[in-house]
């Protein structure tokens, strides 16, 4: 021990051969021997094992984060952005209303089975069954996109970068945006557990019936003027009592799995869902008492408009439209069991809570219909406070941009809002979270309805 | 004492209504358990009824093996206590066994002690600084306190090849010496480290929801704490003034400037806060102990490669970044130790679990058990 600093003097000589190897990977191309005898630099070494880590350490983190936007990538990447945006805009613009190409589109079909004989029943069969099947390429596409949405942006909440990789071994592997496509067919591959102690059947059904509701809700939602798979005219009270129908799900998958993790998890899900339920319907009832109608189109219609440049949107009334939309917000990610209201998966308490014993693909439909009920508040969000289809600015380049695109932007951005709350806040606990819904949530969406009874008395008449 | 707290939970919350009672194992295979602890869980509904805390899934018998080994050998079996913070593992033992051989060490030594054991309790503290907020459901702080421990893993890769069980400090001084172009690189880090505690403040200390997760919960007052033996953050949590780098300074300890923060009534958040101020204080020595890092050799020099000391004992301790770390160590004049205990913090705040988790609900489990942060290594031994 003692004669370690003897040992120490010899060694810059002795590891001289070693840090040689460091600037040969600089220039390995030019292995004359005639260059000069090179002298390598001190070398902040350890000297024990003689690995040197200067290289590592040539970008030391302390300089990364001080001036972002100097940096080549971060200039790139908000240059795509922008074109991504801009060029969805123009195509956009360029294609148009799209309710218009599906009135020609149901024309064409019409006059194809006049032309080959066939009842109107069939046409109306097949007109719906294009329709559901949109719906539900919309949920299934929603859940690639949201999930690989999700993990971009939660990465760069969190300091990293999220997916890279994931695309092509070699080629256009675009920020990893297979990833979500790859991991469906792992756990499509993976093997399906069901475990001993379970309840088979029950527990083989669940995942379909947290689902299937929420694609039912779907039906009436709309993506754009006149734009919804079936309008209803009780559309809203119909998206309300199928997206609660999933609560059922929740409550058996934690019964059946027989583990006393989920079981508690299922029952948390339970009273928090039918909690949640209360506020987020009441929030919504000024909207309804502005717009006189449940149909999400007379919703989104009576938005139309602008207040010396304001666009007259349901979230811009005055103190009821911020709280409802609040509420409305707060209610819908409770709701969707995300973060702060994460207490019937809570990771760190309950293990997965109602989804411990579930794998492979049984798994990930409970994802989908997570994912799906967080696009179905972002659209409904969109339609019942951000004005649906409606261009947020009075002037030309945005009004031509069709109200589909402005409707997927705003519930795109609603969306980023559902992901952004997840990855900041924590969890509630479970009796504060029911504190929240009994004692501020609902409390408060009571006096905003009597608020918007107040408007419409005496402001809208 | 179970019972009458079981009753005044019923006529509190329960009224009367007959439930069945749930056994539940938290751990040892558990998220949030930090290692592999395992607490038998009786709850009614959310509330806890018994809890059993069971320990030993991590036993290794680090005490036995030491006396078949010699004093050098013993410093690589501390690093796997509390293997989030080695440091201080290796400095206590080294401390002993120094005083048991009567080895002095250099000023060199003592101050490169003083700034690694430092930046090992920040590492330790980002630690559970990232895992408590995983505990109560923020997932992003974790990511935000591991880029910052990463850098500081990082240096003590560059100073001593290891980033977790660095087997760095070592009987009469260090292993090696800190270069100029380290002692720069941590010059570096703490400027960069200083404004990314208060980016940690407004992630999660002032967050509403953590606050409300953590404040007043799992109360421990000072008269408990006391009775209960605890030890570090936790004890200072509840306004103990108690820290051994003040009270019976080691490695020069006396030669820097720095407070201890102190917690005011006991509960998570104030334990949670005494560790992020910790690790201002310790960016505040380890600043100091760079700008003033003495000249000389980093090994004293002149004692037997193997030591051999004269039977007798001795004791020492230090301020680890889970409490207050000891180890007792007895020789029969032999180059082995007799006989080494390990007084484990992390096992001592751990035993008031058993009473504390009484009528607490599931979610305040995690929130105690992560705000007592222990290593289950440490635990064990």
């Amino acid at each position: 021990m003692s004669d370690k600093p003897e040992d120490k003097k010899p060694e810059p000589a002795k590891t001289a051969p070693v840090p040689a190897a460091a600037p040969a990977a600089a220039a390995p191309a030019a292995p004359k021997p005639a260059a000069p005898k090179y002298v390598p630099p001190e070398p902040v070494l350890n000297r024990k094992n003689g690995r040197l880590i200067e290289d590592r350490f040539t970008t030391w983190p302390t300089q990364v984060f001080i001036n972002r936007w100097s940096r080549s990538g971060y200039q790139a990447g908000a240059a795509m952005l922008t074109g991504i945006l801009l060029g969805l805009a123009v195509t956009g613009g360029v294609v148009g209303e799209l309710a218009k190409w599906a009135d020609k589109f149901y024309a064409l079909l019409t006059a194809v089975a006049a032309a080959k004989g066939l009842p109107v029943l069939a046409v109306e069969i097949a007109w719906v069954a294009i329709k559901v099947l949109i719906v539900l390429h919309i949920v299934l596409i929603n859940g690639l996109w949201s999930i690989w949405w999700e993990r971009k942006i939660s990465a760069h909440i969190q300091s990293r970068v999220g997916p890279t990789y994931a695309g092509s071994p070699s080629g256009w592997n675009f920020h990893g945006w297979a990833q979500t496509a790859i991991d469906g067919i792992k756990l499509l591959l993976k093997e399906d557990v069901t475990p001993a102690a379970a309840d088979k059947w029950v527990h083989a059904l669940a995942p379909g019936l947290v689902v299937a509701p929420c694609i039912i809700a779907f039906a009436p939602v709309l993506f754009g003027d006149n734009m919804a798979a079936a309008s209803l005219d009780i559309g809203t009270l119909y998206i309300f009592a199928f997206a609660g129908i999933s609560v059922i799900g929740i409550v058996m998958a934690g019964w059946a799995s027989g583990n006393k993790y989920s079981l508690l998890g299922g029952l948390r899900g339970a009273a928090q869902i039918v909690s949640y339920e209360l506020p987020r319907g009441f929030s919504v009832v000024p909207v309804l008492m502005f717009a006189g109608s449940l149909d999400l189109q007379v919703i989104s219609n009576a938005q139309a408009g602008y207040w010396h440049g304001i666009p007259r949107w349901f979230v811009f009334y005055p103190v009821v439209g911020q709280l409802a939309f609040v509420i409305f917000l707060i209610a819908s990610v409770a709701e969707t069991n995300r973060t702060p209201f994460d207490i019937p998966e809570a990771e760190s308490e309950l293990v997965s809570g109602f989804h411990t014993e579930y794998s492979g693909m049984k798994w990930s439909i409970f994802f989908l219909a997570e994912y799906a009920y967080v696009l179905l508040g972002s659209f409904l969000l969109a339609t019942f406070f951000l004005g649906g289809g409606a261009s947020p600015i009075n002037s030309v380049p945005f009004t031509l941009v069709p109200s589909w695109m402005w409707m997927l932007a705003k519930a795109m951005l609603m969306m980023f809002v559902f992901l952004w709350i997840r990855w900041t806040l924590p969890r509630f606990r479970v009796d504060q979270l029911m504190d929240f819904t009994w004692k501020f949530l609902l409390p408060w969406s009571f006096v905003n309805i009597a608020i918007a009874g107040l408007y419409l008395a005496f402001w809208l008449k | 004492m179970s019972n009458a707290l079981m009753q005044t939970h019923d006529a509190s919350t329960m009224a009367g209504l007959k439930t069945d009672q749930l056994f539940i194992n938290l751990g040892p295979q558990h998220p949030s358990t930090h290692g592999v602890l395992r607490i038998g869980l009786t709850i009614e509904g959310e509330v806890i009824v018994k809890a059993v805390p069971d320990i030993g899934y991590l036993h290794r018998g680090t005490e036995k093996l030491s006396e078949v080994r010699n004093y050098h050998h013993c410093v690589v079996l501390t690093d796997r206590w509390d293997y989030v913070s080695a440091m201080p593992n290796n400095l206590v033992f080294c401390l002993a066994a120094e005083k048991l051989a009567g080895v002095k060490t250099t000023p060199r030594a003592d101050a490169l002690r003083v700034i690694m054991c430092e930046m090992n309790r920040i590492a330790s503290h980002l630690l559970f600084f990232g895992t408590y907020g995983i505990d109560l459901g923020a997932y992003t702080p974790f990511l935000y306190a591991f880029r910052e421990r990463e850098m500081v893993l990082d240096l003590f890769e560059m100073l001593c090849g290891a980033r977790l069980t660095y087997n760095y400090i070592r009987l009469g001084g260090v292993m090696v010496d800190a270069s100029p172009e380290w002692l720069k690189r941590t010059s570096e880090f703490l400027e960069y480290f200083k404004p990314r505690l208060d980016e940690y403040d407004t992630l999660l200390t002032y967050n509403p929801i953590f606050m409300a997760r953590t404040k007043g919960i799992g109360i421990v007052s000072a008269a408990e704490a006391k009775d209960w033996a605890l030890s570090g953050p936790n004890l200072r949590g509840s306004g103990v003034n108690y820290d051994v780098r003040k009270f019976a300074p080691y490695s020069g300890y006396e030669n820097y400037d720095f407070e201890v923060p102190l917690g005011k009534d006991g509960s998570c958040w104030d334990r949670y806060f005494c560790r992020v101020s910790e690790m201002r204080q310790s960016v505040r020595i380890v600043s100091q102990a760079i700008a003033k890092l003495p000249e000389g050799p980093f090994q004293a020099s002149g004692f037997a490669k193997v030591p051999k000391p004269i039977a007798g004992e001795s004791y020492a301790n230090v301020e680890a970044s889970r409490g207050d770390l000891g180890i007792y160590l007895a020789s029969d004049g032999g180059i082995s130790p007799y006989r080494m205990h390990v007084h484990a913090p992390s096992f001592i705040n751990l035993a008031m679990l058993q009473d504390k988790l009484v009528g607490m609900k599931v979610s305040d489990v995690i929130a105690l058990l992560g705000s007592i942060d222990i290593v289950l290594g440490e635990v064990d031994r």
